[in-house]
């Protein structure tokens, strides 16, 4: 068995995974034998490119000219004012290409499927954010995409199914299980253990079977590395709290690792509560969930007392996920990063309340962190920092919105 | 000697190649599963592969996932799966079962738990699609005192170096998916076939199953000149889904499907 024990340094937590693709006992690699040839294929093409200085420049030159990288931090001076505390800056994901931070890893990802030949891509999605991502670098790179969907969620996200197929992706709607993302990724590991020779498939977030967790990982890092040097820069010193959500959590685990061993950085990661812990209606693992084995990995997941996946929910498509990143659950358990939720009506109030103090939309994924700071943020003194991330823009989430609100758009 | 090794040296000492078709516990109701299972024997089958029902068959193709969803809807799982296999032994003591399934239902039972009730029940091999050797050595340490052997995968993408670690590991027979894909989909290439048992023979002394791909007595037929073990699951499968309203007619026909492969693979030896 994987070491156990916990209390981990926070340096110690940045070496991790094990070779085995381990955090304490979860992640690991849980698939059938037919995969397990192909990652440990995709392993050893990672371990050999993410230190080429090539790939690097490559993947560098990516993020600058076609992502718009860096991204800002920007003080949210009104919205701190109005909240009555710490100075809470936002990571501006929201800026990158395509409108999230989804599109670092896939940059990532198909630079890496192009070095080992592979002629096909595919993907799940959720919200669509990362199919977006996924066919956008395809179609940069003149790579075939075949994007796997939830047929709720091909119903919830309109516009980003379209971009996907003006991208010139084929998007698949999955109607087996819950129709939502658990079932697209199912589709998607079908497809690639179908087609492996040509076909390289990219996850779109920090979970899954080894080596996915960490490579998403190290792609979505260069959200916390520059927010390390950019905080630095603009106060001169460390902030005290990240705040990012958790659906997966690529997008929190990309802030959090590079402060890993700042032990005086807190880290929060907000799940979605959904309707409410009570109602049973939400994503929220950590709250209710327990550790099994789902998607390749051991991690905590939403089951029944038989161990059968249960349906999450969310107003976000991005959050609504049964199982989580198996870092994070690790991060929880070592005690370094502690773990929240924000209910819908809570990232809705938020939604409004950083669209109309700072002009900034967030989407719906965001402002489940937003909802968290806005109780974090008056706890603090004024002279310490927040930042939150804000990992995607809320164009996308207008539809779901004004239907909530009763307005036809 | 356990019931699958005795099965198998039985089955080799007459010349035959064995037949192992699937069915889902629960598909199309927990009523039919345990007469399936004994109409299945009583043409042919020399061990019985059931399937435990899963929310997220990530292995499987379309039939097996909507096997897999009638069984939910009637509320069977693994515990259900295990009460099959105990009334299916009441009146065959005899012909080995083992289970197919994933693994998160047996996390949340335990593997302790698990192992003894299955023991108990009279399940005598366990196949957990989705844990690889380099993951079980907890859950083979619970199986092993109660007898049960663990059933392991090999695929056309399994390395060389990994056939030997895995038919360590293995008991019972070891099972070679012949296709890249999923329970279902292509047809299979016999040639290819013959050539990757060969090499699976190379390492180990286990009898060696073929499955994925074979729907029909001609498939069947050529895989038993290869394997010592023909698997057949969504071919029975798919007829099971089309007759799930009438069990009378899906009874007759699976017996007489099952007939049918039973005369084929004699046929080929």
């Amino acid at each position: 068995m994987p070491k156990t024990e916990q209390h981990m340094s926070g340096a110690e937590l940045q070496q991790l995974p094990d070779a085995g693709g381990h955090f304490g006992p979860y992640g690991g690699r849980f698939v059938a034998e037919t995969l397990m040839g192909p990652l440990e294929e995709l392993r050893q093409a990672y371990e050999r490119y993410k230190d080429d200085p090539q790939f690097i420049a490559e993947f560098e030159y990516d993020l600058k000219q076609f992502v718009g990288r860096p991204s800002p931090l920007y003080l949210a001076e009104r919205w701190s004012a109005k909240l009555g505390g710490a100075k809470v800056y936002l990571k501006r994901e929201d800026l990158n290409h395509t409108g999230a931070h989804k599109v670092n890893n896939t940059i990532g990802q198909a630079l890496l499927a192009k070095r080992m030949g592979k002629s096909r891509i595919i993907a799940e999605t959720g919200a669509g954010q990362h199919g977006v991502a996924t066919a956008t670098v395809a179609a940069r790179l003149g790579l075939k995409c075949v994007v796997y969907m939830g047929a709720v969620d091909v119903e919830r996200q309109k516009i980003n199914v379209f971009r996907m197929r003006l991208l010139g992706a084929e998007v698949v709607p999955v109607h087996s299980g819950s129709k939502t993302l658990k079932d697209a990724l199912n589709e998607a590991m079908r497809d690639w253990v179908s087609n492996i020779d040509d076909t390289f498939y990219i996850i779109g977030t920090v979970a899954g079977p080894h080596p996915y967790p960490a490579m998403v990982r190290d792609f979505q890092s260069v959200i916390g590395r520059e927010a390390r040097e950019q905080c630095l820069e603009q106060e001169g010193r460390l902030p005290d709290a990240l705040v990012a959500c958790v659906g997966g959590g690529s997008n929190a685990m990309g802030l959090f690792y590079p402060f890993l061993a700042d032990e005086a950085v807190a880290m929060y990661g907000v799940e979605a509560g959904g309707e409410g812990i009570a109602s049973g209606r939400h994503a929220a693992r950590f709250a209710t969930g327990r550790p099994g084995v789902l998607h390749g990995q051991r991690t905590y997941l939403m089951e029944d007392e038989d161990g059968q996946i249960i349906e999450s929910h969310s107003v976000s498509a991005g959050l609504d996920y049964p199982g989580v990143g198996p870092e994070h659950v690790w991060l929880k358990e070592s005690g370094r990063a502690t773990y929240v939720y924000a209910t819908d009506e809570e990232a809705l109030a938020a939604f409004h309340d950083l669209t109309r103090t700072e002009g900034i939309m967030p989407a719906l994924e965001s402002s489940h962190a937003l909802a968290y700071a806005t109780k974090l943020a008056p706890t603090m003194a004024p002279d310490r920092i927040i930042i939150v991330n804000l990992s995607g823009r809320g164009d996308k989430d207008i539809h779901t919105v004004a239907a909530l609100e009763g307005i036809t758009v | 000697m356990s019931r699958l090794a005795q099965r198998f040296a039985d089955l080799k000492a007459a010349g035959r190649t064995a037949l192992i078709p699937f069915v889902t516990a629960g598909d199309p109701n927990p009523e039919l599963t345990v007469p399936l299972m004994h109409a299945m024997v009583a043409n042919g089958a020399d061990v019985i592969e059931l399937g435990v029902p899963f929310s997220d068959p990530m292995a499987d193709g379309p039939v097996i996932q909507r096997a897999s969803e009638r069984a939910l809807e009637h509320h069977v799982s693994l515990r259900g799966v295990l009460e099959v296999v105990r009334t299916f032994r009441r009146q065959d003591p005899d012909t080995p079962v083992v289970l197919m399934g994933y693994l998160n239902p047996v996390e949340v039972m335990g593997y302790a738990a698990f192992a003894e009730q299955a023991a108990q029940a009279g399940v005598d091999g366990v196949l957990t699609v989705d844990l690889p050797p380099e993951e079980a050595e907890p859950f083979l340490a619970a199986l092993r005192p109660h007898g049960l052997d663990p059933i392991f995968l090999l695929a056309p993408t399994t390395a060389e170096g990994r056939i030997g670690t895995i038919c360590k590991v293995a008991s019972g027979f070891v099972y070679y998916v012949s296709v890249k894909g999923v329970t279902g989909a292509a047809t299979l290439d016999v040639e290819a076939v013959r050539s990757q048992v060969a090499r699976i023979r190379s390492h180990t002394g286990l009898p060696v199953g073929v499955g994925f791909g074979i729907k029909d007595g001609p498939s069947a037929a050529a895989v038993a000149q290869v394997a010592d073990a023909v698997i057949v699951g969504s071919a029975l499968v798919r007829r099971i889904e089309e007759l799930r309203d009438d069990p009378d007619t899906l009874l007759a026909q699976i017996s007489g499907f099952v007939d049918e492969l039973r005369r084929a693979i004699d046929g080929a030896r």
